[in-house]
């Protein structure tokens, strides 16, 4: 487990860095501020997420968890009530910068929901429709990139018999695990996921959390969860956010058995705060 | 993040302090029962007196079920309530502190059985005066490491750690002078053989103190320094 630093005095603002070498960062955000029609929800946010980890961002409701999460794909373009000052850069390179191809963003760095979204169309035509409009059209090669999708996923068994069935015949769970499946056959480098599971059962949360873990290997992961057990079970490194601030982030280990600050401990523990 | 003896009573659910809170007392309930038993074994042999030599050697069983009514009470703490941070070190805590305490009611037993022969046998024995002085000295420890858990106080627990080097040293010097009055006088070998028993029992309560002001420091600072000279530590907890 990599050692942790931290700059600066317990300061009340984002000063908490996790270290490992930058040349193992994926995501490297710098003083990033963000607000919603003039109300701030993100406050001068500095860290690094770590590549081909499970990163976790708690903390409670409103805090800023789905407003950073949205900023990393660039999600918030659509609203044009947020301002935005700071940094993001993907892999060194500036995710706002004038010659970045959004689209292409947003393939590196997929997006799952906490309500399971699949397209009104088959359990195939899910997985295949994003690969159809990166110019892929060949119906072996389609095959075989859905296939693997699913496979990565973990729906495979399950749904192999019947690819064409439509996709609201699958359980809440299997329906994730799809929409999962969609988003890694355009090979992205990042998935974020917002409370993946938060409404699926606790077979189905099990499989998903067993599934992130998995997709370390092939990409980073960051994960938004109001379940502190999942947070602890499935990241390496962790994220406490508070009123749009970054108050404590560490080794996932060190966060839930001997956090720095009196907030972090209050917010995992169940504590008034 | 350094806590108190208050941290475990701000939880949302009141039910959770509670059960915390019960920890606690029942962990100082035991405390205060093996600590009476180590006075009471030694105070019967000092005093000639068997029945409450006795009483200690048939009592173990008061222990023993404290220390499993406990760790039931912590199994169930940490299938419900998946306890994290200062929450999961005061289980962890309490668990290890029961498995000591319950050694030290063995040791209690230990001296109570010896005391009985020697009451029998040759209560005037070599060996007492370093028998009183000794258990005075592991009975404070086990009472400052017993507190330094009521109250969170790891500078407490940091003297009964430097507390144990000097119950060493003593056990030592108390053990080489009795080994050279079983050498002159033979016909006291079996009475001083009993005597450095106790001796030896004391001086493992001793040890049982110093892991107890361990566990104090893990729960208070996350620290785990069962492994660190007392001198180290005082710098890297800076106290
Ligand atoms: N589209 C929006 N327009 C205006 N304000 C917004 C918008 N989205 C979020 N906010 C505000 O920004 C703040 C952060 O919201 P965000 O959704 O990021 O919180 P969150 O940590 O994801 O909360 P939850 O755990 O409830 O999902 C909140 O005060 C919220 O009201
Ligand atoms: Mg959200």
């Amino acid at each position: 487990m990599s050692a942790v630093s931290f700059s600066a005095a317990e300061t009340q603002r984002s000063s908490a860095v996790v270290d490992f070498p930058s040349t193992s960062s994926c995501f490297d955000i710098e003083a990033l501020s963000l607000a919603y029609e003039g109300k701030p929800a993100l406050r001068d946010l500095t860290l690094r997420v770590p590549r081909h980890r499970v990163t976790a961002f708690i903390g409670p409701s409103g805090c800023g968890k789905s407003t950073l999460l949205r900023g990393l794909n660039r999600l918030h373009d659509l609203n044009d009530q947020v301002t935005r000052s700071g940094r993001i850069r993907l892999e060194g390179q500036d995710i706002h910068a004038r010659d970045v191809d959004v689209a292409e963003l947003r393939r590196r760095v997929g997006m799952v929901f906490q309500t399971p979204n699949p397209f009104p169309m088959s359990i195939y035509e899910n997985v295949a429709y994003g690969v159809r409009l990166q110019g892929v059209k060949r119906k072996r090669e389609l095959d075989e990139i859905v296939e693997w999708a699913l496979q990565s996923a973990a729906l495979w068994e399950e749904v192999k018999a019947d690819l064409h069935a439509s996709a609201w015949t699958l359980s809440g769970g299997q329906q994730q695990r799809l929409v999962i499946a969609r988003t890694l056959a355009v090979r992205p480098d990042v998935l974020l996921l917002d409370e993946p599971a938060s409404a699926l059962d606790p077979i189905s949360t099990l499989k998903i959390e067993e599934l992130i873990r998995g997709l370390k290997s092939q990409l980073t992961l960051i994960l938004v969860t109001h379940n502190m057990q999942q947070a602890a079970r499935v990241s390496d490194y962790t994220a406490f956010l508070h009123a749009g601030e970054l108050v404590e982030y560490a080794p996932t280990d060190t966060l839930f058995t001997n956090p720095r600050l009196r907030r972090t401990e209050d917010y995992i523990t169940g504590r008034v705060g | 993040m350094d806590i108190t003896n208050e941290t475990h009573s701000q939880h949302i659910s009141r039910q959770f302090n509670q059960e915390l809170e019960q920890l606690k007392t029942q962990l100082m309930a035991m405390g205060g029962l093996v600590e009476k038993q180590v006075q009471d074994a030694v105070e019967a042999l000092l005093e000639g007196d068997s029945r409450t030599a006795e009483r200690v050697r048939d009592s173990d069983n008061a222990v023993n079920d404290m220390q499993i009514q406990i760790d039931e009470e912590c199994t169930r703490v940490l299938a419900r309530r998946q306890p994290a941070a200062s929450d999961l070190r005061l289980v962890l805590a309490v668990i290890r502190a029961t498995s000591d305490l319950e050694r030290v009611g063995d040791e209690a037993n230990k001296i109570a059985r010896n005391a009985l022969t020697l009451i029998e046998s040759d209560r005037h024995s070599r060996g007492m005066v370093e028998i009183r002085h000794l258990s005075e000295h592991v009975r404070k420890m086990l009472r400052d490491a017993l507190t330094s858990f009521a109250r969170f106080d790891t500078r407490l627990a940091l003297e009964v750690l430097h507390e144990d080097e000097s119950v060493d040293n003593e056990y030592t010097t108390a053990t080489r002078s009795l080994v050279t009055f079983m050498m002159e006088d033979p016909r006291a070998i079996t009475s001083i053989l009993s005597v450095m028993t106790i001796l030896r029992a004391l001086e493992r309560v001793g040890d049982h103190a110093d892991n107890l002001a361990e566990h104090v420091i893990y729960l208070v600072k996350g620290l785990d320094v069962r492994h660190t000279d007392p001198g180290e530590l005082e710098g890297s907890l800076g106290e």
